[in-house]
């Protein structure tokens, strides 16, 4: 069994971008965000500050970190063992993110996991999912 | 207006080498270049119109350029990874077409083996990619996200593992004929299975080789096509697209193929039953199995049933396909695999392949790829070309 474990604190850094601060300044209080658009009402990710359907300006909103697995590789050579994966927020978007805290063997396309939020390096947060409890 | 007939591939011209610690990467450049135009029966002095991409040293074309010492009056760095090459030929064959130049080459060259390139490490993190501040941490690398869609293509369409191998199984029963080829020795689909798992689903055996090396083309008008003493291997038909996470709107079953590979077919007024020949590009397993539905060999879903058992093997299967080997035996120089599925195709054309892999009458072949990332970001061209 190839055991996915917590890296808080061990991800690669992410670069800075002033598209993405207000997201780290949430999420450093453990709130999620995900941009929408205030014309055509559309959530997408990755966050930017034009909707990538109608080129409108986007808002920021919480979103409720709630996801299902749309694809997933383990990558069980590396050391620690990793999985990465594509997730469906609830919102719609679907994320390129990591599944953490699980064992390989459970995971599943369409399984419920939950956002955590782990650290880089330098402790910038990095949005991860990890199964849902009782999923 | 379209590009059907307004320009020939005359030359074509892949490096021997797979492994050159010591020789520059302008000097693999050269190298190519110089194969190609003694392909063609042409000399440096012909040439008016330079492409490269990404692969080429310094800044876009110029450096090359300069190395070269080309006297131009078109030029054109277009990168869409490893596809890059399939659409310099369509572009070289626009220009032709509106008179921008003559003689066009193309030329491709790299050395990752030996700068020690894994093919699974992380790649450097583009600070300024717009991506990045959101993806980096994740280490989105080559075959990790291929291997999202092969999973995903699993669960959509019940594709398997067996299926995919086949491909491998293929590439490698046309390696075996090749003298340059990385890997020659023919494979079966439990050796594929039984190599390691580097990104599940994908094997190490799923995955394309890691090699120095180069190719080149010459691109260039009818009538000087007709003056040299090559086979007329006329561009007909050629499509290029992208695709990329959509805003969110993922969907890792289809490639941007879907487009390219269509216009391509409908430029050159033929249809996917017509072609005798196919290079697909092989990064991957699923690569080569994505773009055969998103060409419309078979229907969405189906290119598991479609390429197993053989039927990608020149000879006894329905559409040979990477005669050479592929990238996932032969080649695949600077990780661009784009340029080698040309010059296959154009030797096929020819009747130039190995005899044992080359197609009867081959007169109409479909050379495709997929450059960049097929589960984040990612370019497609596809170019029809045929024998008068």
């Amino acid at each position: 069994m190839v055991r996915i474990d917590s890296r808080d604190g061990l991800w690669p850094d992410p670069p800075e971008s002033p598209e993405s601060a207000a997201f780290v300044a949430a999420a450093r209080e453990g709130r999620f965000l995900l941009r929408r658009c205030l014309a055509c009402g559309k959530a997408h990710w990755y966050p930017r500050a034009r909707c990538p359907f109608c080129l409108g300006e986007t808002g920021w909103e919480e979103a409720s970190g709630r996801g299902t697995v749309y694809s997933y590789t383990v990558l069980a050579r590396e050391a620690p063992p990793r999985a990465l994966a594509y997730v469906a927020l609830e919102e719609g978007p679907i994320m390129l993110t990591s599944l953490v805290s699980c064992d390989a063997s459970s995971l599943a396309i369409g399984q419920a996991v939950t956002l955590v939020f782990e650290r880089s390096q330098n402790g910038m947060p990095v949005p991860c999912f990890r199964p849902a409890a009782g999923g | 207006m379209s590009i059907n007939g307004r320009a020939y591939i005359a030359g074509a011209y892949e490096h021997p080498t797979r492994k050159a610690p010591d020789k520059s990467v302008a000097q693999l450049h050269a190298e190519v270049a110089v194969g190609a135009l003694t392909d063609a029966g042409l000399t440096k002095d012909d040439v008016d119109g330079y492409f490269c991409a990404g692969d080429a040293p310094g800044l876009g074309p110029l450096a090359m350029a300069d190395y070269l010492n080309l006297d131009l009056r078109h030029l054109d760095s277009t990168d869409l990874g490893g596809a890059s090459y399939l659409a310099h030929v369509a572009h070289a064959a626009q220009a032709i077409a509106m008179g921008h130049c003559n003689v066009a080459l193309i030329t491709l060259a790299g050395r990752p083996r030996s700068a020690g390139h894994s093919g699974t490490a992380a790649r450097p993190v583009i600070a300024d990619a717009p991506d990045s501040p959101w993806e980096a941490p994740f280490g989105p690398t080559t075959v990790n996200l291929y291997a999202l869609c092969a999973r995903r293509h699993m669960h959509e369409f019940g594709t398997t593992p067996e299926q995919l191998a086949w491909i491998k199984v293929a590439a490698s029963h046309h390696a075996q004929h090749n003298p340059h080829a990385m890997l020659r020795d023919v494979v079966s689909v439990d050796d594929v299975l039984a190599s390691p798992v580097i990104a599940d689903p994908l094997h190490r055996l799923d995955c394309c080789v890691v090699s120095d090396g180069g190719g080149a083309l010459v691109v260039v008008r009818p009538e000087i096509a007709r003056s040299l003493k090559r086979p007329l291997v006329r561009v007909m038909g050629a499509g290029e697209a992208a695709k990329g996470q959509r805003g969110g709107e993922v969907d890792l079953t289809w490639s941007a193929a879907r487009r390219s590979g269509p216009a391509a077919f409908a430029e050159a007024g033929v249809t996917p039953a017509d072609i005798k020949y196919a290079s697909i590009y092989d990064s991957f397993t699923i690569t080569v199995l994505m773009q055969l539905e998103d060409l419309g060999f078979c229907e969405k879903g189906q290119g598991g049933r479609f390429v197993a058992d053989g039927n990608l093997i020149a000879g006894s299967g329905r559409l040979p396909f990477n005669t050479d080997g592929g990238g996932l035996c032969n080649n695949h120089p600077a990780n661009r695999g784009g340029m080698t599925k040309v010059i296959e195709a154009v030797r096929q054309l020819r009747g130039e392949a190995h005899p044992a892999v080359q197609v009867g009458n081959c007169d109409l072949a479909v050379a495709t790829g997929i450059g960049g990332l097929l589960g984040s970001r990612h370019g497609a061209a596809t170019l029809v070309l045929g024998r008068e």
